[in-house]
């Protein structure tokens, strides 16, 4: 099969990168191959457990569906973008302090997509958080501590501000 | 400093999760690295009679004739052994076997590449499950299709049948699930000339190395295993399988690093599966709902081979020998077959053999209290094994060391208010509402020691764990222990274990990655065995360090060492404070030459713990249902749990741990399927299809209350993390046939199922009879 190059600029994490990938490449292989950032996880590939999820212009996306070449001229947000060890994001500590996560895998997309769910939903009814992370798989938690964790992050955040 | 063990602690290792520094296997990158991919048969049976491969690293089974297959071992009669070639030799005997591999710079090319292998095969008849294996003139995947076979009776099970006032019969077939974990697996291998290095995301990381250097005819210590951060395992990362033997062969052939990393598909159809079995089982008792006797007949569609280490038999032998659960039942009579068919291999799974023994026991004594109009509670509290009888021996053979079956079961019923229950079940019937209550008791082996594989035949599991307590000079504590991790969150609670022994706090102990070159050597991680056989070498170890630690604050206070007592992160001599020493300046004074040599240097010690046979865990659970008879969905209104893991490290975890469990039970229960057609094809190929349990399907009203009856092993800990997947679908079929009074004989409970049972209710009016089918 040929494979055809495009070079394409794209804003990631505030930086702007200027990359050449295959046309076919998706948006999460470039982000973990080509940028490094390999906190975005891969857990289906097509779509279904949420794991890839970054915001795109601030929107939660699918990485694994989208191809790099789409996110030319766009802003791409991942989870390395958060928070950090010992300053951890709002979110990152509500999950930290509700063990919101076992094997982490999952974790990354869970919090993008809840940093866009708490923009637009800052004082969330606990369906509406069922209903968000329902986009999501999690093989370990059961979930309900994740439910705790968004609960929490939702009051800390409204405190503080996003 | 007050005892860290006990404390809802937040874990040390979610810090590098949560900010995206987690380092799983797919995010090792290595210079010069090429990427791989499998070329699979896309035929349950078939004879290859050729392959036709494009210029370019294309291997197939002839490359590797120097390679050994996976041939588990399993001691004792009925076993017929089986050999897998890491690629098919010939015959293909399952959809997703490999046949051939391929290396090239990116998995995108790796992929184009496999796409351009030719292969020629000759589809031979399918074996699609255990009826066409059994049937006269079958095809024959072995030189047998049944690959294990075991009968056991203990007492006079047909005499107590013959007489016996009431039988009860049901056949439950449990359907077969796989673990899907959300991160797949993956290896990475390179050879540096002198050593194999393998990174993988194994349970089993000792028994990986061993089956490794077998299966390449290296030395052991050639070959060094370096477990990553791992995305859930829950026992399908416990197994060796074709591709850690491909990818490390290649990394020897082409003197580069190697890196494969398995997709969902490849997950969901050619990783070890699990569960799928048929069990008949008879109960007899009298009109009083004493059970008198048990009998029962397992079949295990195994698919095409044994897995390593644990074999075929594991699954259904494990199904007979939990089958009397936690009821005192005098004769046992029960026969095992492991049926090999053109599916995947099974493997182990969260709650291996008992989640399938609770459903069929469960099903089984519910089925009893019908039959004799008494309530189910009445009837389990007329045969659990009371408080008195411990050390219990079963009609199975096992021996129960302590449990607290019968305050489980009242706990979850006050928990729950079950007397209260069943008034809304009543009123919600008379408006047409169908609510369900199912109960699930069961008793859980934890921690086992080599006496128990042995005894089993599981030749390939030695049983002990090893761990290594090393205070470095700063005095931060390190700690290699031979079992890893898969999100449990060892770096946490092994961490307060040690913090407590050494007066430690939790930050000054670092938990570290499982490296066979520096690690202890062990089992690994799977039936709940961490926190007894594992925790058993960690403190056993710590607490060498830390008699060697009061030697040193001996020597340096001048008193003699049973005199030196520790408060505080302090060591001082007992009745004189003022003479003391901080831990920090024992563990500097550990790697100087102390005064008069009175003391040798390092401060460490190693410690192995095999662990007596088994130590119980126990629990009774109970699900609240309300079935749509019009859609046929099931709804989980509430879930209750009573449990008995005896004392508990950290509080935040256990909860993790059940709640993780009882959403595995429930997929189980109510969606998950691996499904095949009858000619061998997969039909579970994606997310979409293997249905795992979002939020929804998850109650938000979970109560949990802890028993805490310790045990006797070091800690008083027993093990935990099954809990949740064994007893989850028993308590939920029994919930939803407890709805619809129909009897609920197969998994999953799919709406199209519900609809047929409600049918069957409303005609037959009450669960009256047990289901012959």
């Amino acid at each position: 099969m040929t494979t055809r190059l495009r070079t394409i600029r794209l804003t990631v994490n505030g930086s702007t990168h200027e990359i050449t990938v295959e046309t076919r490449k998706t948006l999460a292989d470039a982000l973990r191959e080509d940028l490094g950032l390999t906190g975005t996880h891969l857990g289906c590939e097509h779509g279904v457990c949420g794991a890839c999820t970054v915001l795109l212009d601030g929107r939660p996306v699918r990485s694994c569906l989208l191809f790099a070449a789409q996110a030319e001229g766009h802003e791409v947000t991942t989870v390395e973008a958060l928070g950090t060890p010992d300053r951890l994001h709002p979110i990152q500590q509500a999950f930290w302090e509700h063990h919101g996560l076992q094997c982490g895998f999952c974790t990354p997309g869970i919090l993008m997509s809840t940093v866009w769910f708490l923009q637009h939903h800052p004082h969330p009814t606990r369906d509406e958080i069922r209903e968000m992370l329902a986009g999501h798989l999690c093989r370990c938690t059961g979930y309900l501590q994740i439910v705790e964790a968004i609960e929490a992050a939702a009051r800390s955040v409204g405190r503080k501000g996003p | 400093m007050s005892q860290v063990v006990g404390r809802p602690i937040p874990r040390v290792e979610d810090l590098r999760l949560l900010t995206g520094r987690g380092r799983y296997v797919a995010d090792l990158r290595l210079g010069g690295m090429q990427q791989v991919a499998f070329v699979r048969s896309p035929y349950p049976h078939a004879r290859i009679r050729s392959i036709r491969a494009p210029d370019g690293r294309v291997y197939r089974a002839a490359d590797l004739q120097d390679v050994r297959p996976i041939a588990p071992r399993w001691e004792g009669e009925g076993f017929l052994p089986t050999a897998q070639p890491p690629l098919a030799e010939g015959v293909v005997r399952y959809v997703g076997e490999p046949v051939a591999v391929v290396v090239a710079p990116t998995r995108y090319a790796a992929e184009d590449l496999a796409e351009q292998v030719r292969v020629d095969y000759e589809p031979l008849p399918p074996v699609p499950d255990v009826d066409a294996a059994l049937s006269p003139g079958a095809p024959r995947l072995h030189s047998d299709n049944v690959l294990y076979r075991r009968s056991h009776v203990h007492g006079d099970p047909d005499g107590v049948f013959r007489r016996a006032e009431v039988v009860v019969r049901t056949v439950i077939r449990s359907s077969r699930c796989t673990a899907a974990p959300l991160e797949g697996r993956g290896v990475v291998a390179w050879h540096d000339g002198s050593t194999l290095w393998v990174w993988t995301n194994t349970q089993t990381p000792s028994l990986i190395r061993s089956a490794l250097a077998l299966s390449l005819g290296l030395p052991e210590c050639a070959v060094r295993v370096v477990v990553p951060d791992t995305g859930g395992g829950f026992g399908q990362k416990m197994h060796l399988y074709p591709e850690e033997i491909v990818v490390s062969w290649l990394a020897l052939r082409l003197g580069v690093p190697v890196q494969w990393v398995e997709d969902r598909r490849e997950n969901l159809t050619a990783s070890a599966q699990a569960r799928e079995e048929r069990v008949e089982v008879e109960l007899a008792a009298g009109t009083d709902g004493r059970l008198l006797g048990l009998r029962a007949r397992i079949v295990g569609d195994v698919g095409a081979y044994h897995v390593y280490p644990t074999t075929a038999a594991l699954e259904p032998l494990g199904v007979a020998q939990i089958l009397p659960g936690p009821y005192d039942i005098p004769h046992y009579a029960y026969e095992v077959l492991a049926v090999a068919t053109n599916k995947p291999p099974t493997g182990a799974y969260r709650g291996v053999g008992m989640t399938v023994g609770v459903l069929a026991m469960e099903r089984a004594v519910d089925l009893l209290a019908t039959r004799l109009r008494l309530d189910p509670v009445e009837v389990r509290r007329r045969n659990l094994v009371s408080e008195g009888r411990f050390p219990y021996t079963s009609a199975s053979g096992l021996v129960y060391d302590g449990g607290s079956f019968r305050e489980a079961l009242e706990q979850v019923c006050a928990l729950a208010d079950y007397e209260h229950l069943r008034k809304e079940q009543e009123e919600a019937r008379r408006r047409g509402k169908l609510l369900g209550i199912g109960l699930a008791c069961y008793v859980e082996y934890t921690g086992l020691g080599s006496t128990t594989f042995r005894r089993r035949g599981m030749t390939e599991v030695p049983g002990h764990e090893g761990a290594c307590v090393r205070v470095e000079p700063d005095g931060t504590v390190r700690v290699h222990v031979s079992f890893s991790h898969q999100g449990q969150g060892h770096e946490t609670t092994l961490a307060q274990l040690v913090a407590d022994m050494l007066h430690q706090p939790v930050e000054r102990i670092r938990v570290e990655r499982v490296d066979t070159a520096a690690s202890p050597h062990g089992s690994g991680t799977f039936a709940s065995r961490s926190s007894v056989a594992g925790a058993g070498a960690v403190l056993a170890a710590a607490g060498r360090v830390r008699e060697r630690a009061q030697a040193i604050a001996a020597a340096l206070l001048e008193a003699a060492p049973e005199d030196v007592v520790w408060e505080e992160g302090r060591l001082f001599v007992r009745g004189a404070p003022h003479r003391s020493v901080t831990f920090e300046a024992v563990a500097a004074a550990a790697y100087r030459i102390l005064p008069g040599g009175s003391v040798s240097p390092g401060l460490e010690a190693v410690a192995y713990f095999d662990p007596p046979p088994a130590t119980f865990s126990n629990a009774a659970h109970l699900a609240v249902v309300e079935v749509d008879a019009r859609t046929g969905s099931v709804r989980i209104l509430g879930y209750f749990v009573a449990e008995d893991c005896g004392r508990i490290i950290n509080p935040l975890i256990v909860r993790g741990q059940l709640y993780g469990g009882i959403a595995q039970g429930i997929g189980e229960a109510l969606l998950e399927h691996a499904a095949y057609d009858d000619h061998g094809q997969p039909l579970a190929t994606t997310f979409m299809d293997y249905l795992i349990p979002t939020v929804w399907e998850m109650p938000e009203d979970v109560r949990v209350v802890h028993l805490q009856h310790p045990s006797d092993r070091p800690g008083g800990f027993k093990g935990m993390a099954e809990g949740g997947a064994i007893a989850a679908p028993a308590a939920v079929a029994n919930a939803v046939a407890d709805a619809v009074r129909a009897p609920v004989t197969r998994l999953p409970i799919t709406p199209e199922l519900v609809l047929e049972l409600v049918c069957r209710g409303s005609r037959d009016g009450v669960d009256r009879t047990a289901d012959p089918a």
